[in-house]
């Protein structure tokens, strides 16, 4: 059984976001970019994991993205797979990076696909299941668990208010979140094992895009905190009531 | 040509942020010169069908086949495809909720439509289709222009408020051809927290993180959202130490969520949870330390002794509450 992991790129979590151009680009200058959170802890480890217990024969790694997005890739296969690919176009619109991967994987075999379910930057959540129709698989999002024996896959993904357990037979995309697996720092050997791994770099499809980011905007600044005594939570109340009108 | 919006339903019954995004096609379909059609699928009454109507449909195609009451995202796909197809849909909406995130996207690559994924604007027609959504996890907002002729849009819940009007609406069966592999995902089991508030949907939440000090202390904290009908959430270590349940972890790796109103009790204010609450309308932060970020992103304070604060304040909403009933 194979094993596709995306893997996306995006800004370190404490990245103070600027514009650039009049807001219409995203100001990259100093910022550290690193593995989507969700790709590795959750999406990468659980692949890992299944190869581990025999289940899965190969996992590979595919990242759409230029040449800058190389270190995070290298840093992906520290922490392990097989071999990657790094689709070499970039793109934020959803459906051109899925249909990137889709042009590579739909040849390639592969039984299971997982990703994270969703990259930090644009917040779409949207590559897994635009994949899944392009590949012609099943998709479940937002799972928490993943069990694969006979071919089937038994995955527990979230639903308002709760969990629920599905099943679904091969091959599936899945979106991973928490729960999924715990999240593994790459160690001195797994480093040095990713320097010689296979990092095969493909050009991107002709993809026209379906959308564009034409301008970008701060949140309105936050008028400044009101303090209230610890003594006073009646007024509070009346705050939350008269002046804020949320209870 | 109408604008065609799933409207989702749990075991037969609508709820409120669904009624949000039929109002939400609704504003589009008149801004466009055109009507509102809602898609619901699989088994529910016709009554309850009905009540779409005040919130702007002015149809209902109903698939109304049982193997729907489970989400197949590919079957829903094909249903919404087979409706957009018969209406001459050129938008089409959903929720941006575990449903709809797994069922729009697939839609769009169907349909080779663009899309934008938790719109929190009606879309600005003067430019094209630009619609605003949060990018960076809440950090900034794109406007964000769907080029194609088809678009599909995912509402963020909880963006517009929901105002119940007259209309009443059409109900029309729609069959749609399906296979044995659009039913390709069985459920198995569900638990759902019983009792409680979803998170996703509560409108109040009260959250906790290490400041609480220990989960033999959460209490106070349950007590407050007792007393204000209001879900509990958590910091990341507060979950990761096992004191609460993964489901209430907010922030960057867990959930999001846009209450109209957050109290955050004990938590510091770190960058990745922030990302996870921001767009809550109010928020409330109570902590011992005058310096805690958090505070910077509050609208109001209290400086203090969670333990001590918690019960008085849990009393002055008791009282407002009596007061006000
Ligand atoms: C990639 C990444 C992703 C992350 N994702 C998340 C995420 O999704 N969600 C998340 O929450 N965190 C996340 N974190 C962790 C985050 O950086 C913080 O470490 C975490 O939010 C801190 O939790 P806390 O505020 O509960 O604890 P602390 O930072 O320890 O803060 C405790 C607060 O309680 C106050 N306090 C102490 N005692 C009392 C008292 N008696 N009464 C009142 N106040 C008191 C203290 O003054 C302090 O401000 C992530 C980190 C990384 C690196």
């Amino acid at each position: 059984m194979k094993i596709l992991v995306c893997i996306a790129q995006v800004p370190d979590t404490t990245t103070k976001i600027a514009f650039g151009d009049n807001n219409t680009t995203f100001n990259t200058a100093g910022v550290t970019f690193i593995i989507n959170p969700y790709d590795e802890w959750y999406a990468l480890v659980r692949a890992l994991e299944l190869k581990e217990s025999g289940v899965a024969t190969a996992v590979n790694l595919v990242t759409v993205g230029k040449a800058d997005a190389e270190p995070v890739i290298r840093k992906a296969l520290a922490i392990g797979g097989d071999e990657a690919v790094r689709i070499d176009t970039d793109s934020n619109d959803p459906y051109v990076v899925a249909a990137q991967i889709a042009e590579y994987a739909k040849s390639e075999g592969y039984d299971l696909v997982l990703c994270g379910k969703e990259s930090i930057d644009y917040n779409n959540g949207s590559v897994g299941a635009i994949l899944a129709e392009m590949l012609d698989m099943n998709y479940i999002g937002f799972a928490s668990s993943l069990n694969i024996e006979g071919g089937i896959a038994t995955v527990k993904r979230e639903i308002e208010g709760g969990e629920e357990t599905d099943a679904c037979a091969l091959p599936l995309v899945v979106s991973c979140q928490k729960g999924m697996a715990e999240a593994r720092i790459p160690n001195m050997r797994g480093i040095m094992a990713a320097r010689t791994k296979p990092l095969k770099v493909v050009a991107g499809a002709d993809i026209k895009p379906l959308s564009e980011i034409v301008s970008y905007e701060m949140p309105p600044a936050k008028t400044g905190v009101k303090m209230i005594s610890a003594d006073n939570m009646d007024e509070l109340v009346n705050l939350l009531h008269s002046d804020a009108k949320v209870i | 040509m109408s604008v065609i919006v799933l409207a989702e339903h749990s075991q037969g019954t609508f709820k409120k942020k669904t009624f949000e995004s039929v109002q939400y096609a609704a504003d589009i379909a008149k801004a466009m010169g055109t009507t509102a059609t809602a898609v619901a699928l699989g088994t529910i009454a016709d009554s309850e069908l009905q009540l779409l109507g005040a919130y702007g449909a002015t149809k209902v195609l109903h698939v109304a086949d049982a193997k729907l009451d489970t989400l197949n995202a590919r079957a829903y796909a094909k249903a919404l495809a087979t409706a957009a197809e018969k209406e001459g849909a050129k938008v089409i909406i959903a929720l941006h909720d575990v449903t709809g995130k797994a069922v729009a996207p697939r839609l769009s690559a169907r349909l080779k439509a663009g899309m934008v994924a938790g719109a929190v604007s009606l879309p600005d027609l003067g430019k094209g289709f630009a619609i605003k959504k949060a990018v960076f996890s809440g950090k900034a907002f794109a406007f964000v222009n769907i080029t194609s002729d088809v678009k599909v849009v995912t509402l963020m819940p909880n963006t517009f408020p929901v105002k119940q009007g007259e209309g009443s609406t059409t109900i029309e069966q729609l069959s749609v051809t399906f296979e044995d592999k659009d039913f390709g995902v069985t459920v198995k089991e569900v638990s759902k927290v019983t009792g409680a508030v979803p998170l996703s949907e509560a409108e109040l939440v009260v959250s906790g993180g290490r400041g609480m000090k220990g989960p033999e202390n959460w209490g106070p904290l349950e007590d407050l959202a007792g007393s204000l009908g209001a879900a509990l959430a958590c910091s990341r270590p507060v979950a990761d130490a096992h004191w609460r349940p993964h489901h209430e972890h907010v922030g960057q790796t867990g959930g999001t969520i846009r209450p109209n109103l957050y109290i955050a009790v004990g938590i510091s204010g770190a960058i990745q949870h922030l990302a996870g609450v921001n767009a809550s309308k109010t928020i409330v932060v109570i902590n011992k330390d005058p310096e805690a970020p958090f505070f910077k992103a509050a609208d109001y304070g209290v400086i203090g002794d969670a333990a001590e604060i918690l019960p008085k304040l849990t009393e002055a909403v008791k009282k407002f509450k009596a007061a006000h009933n």
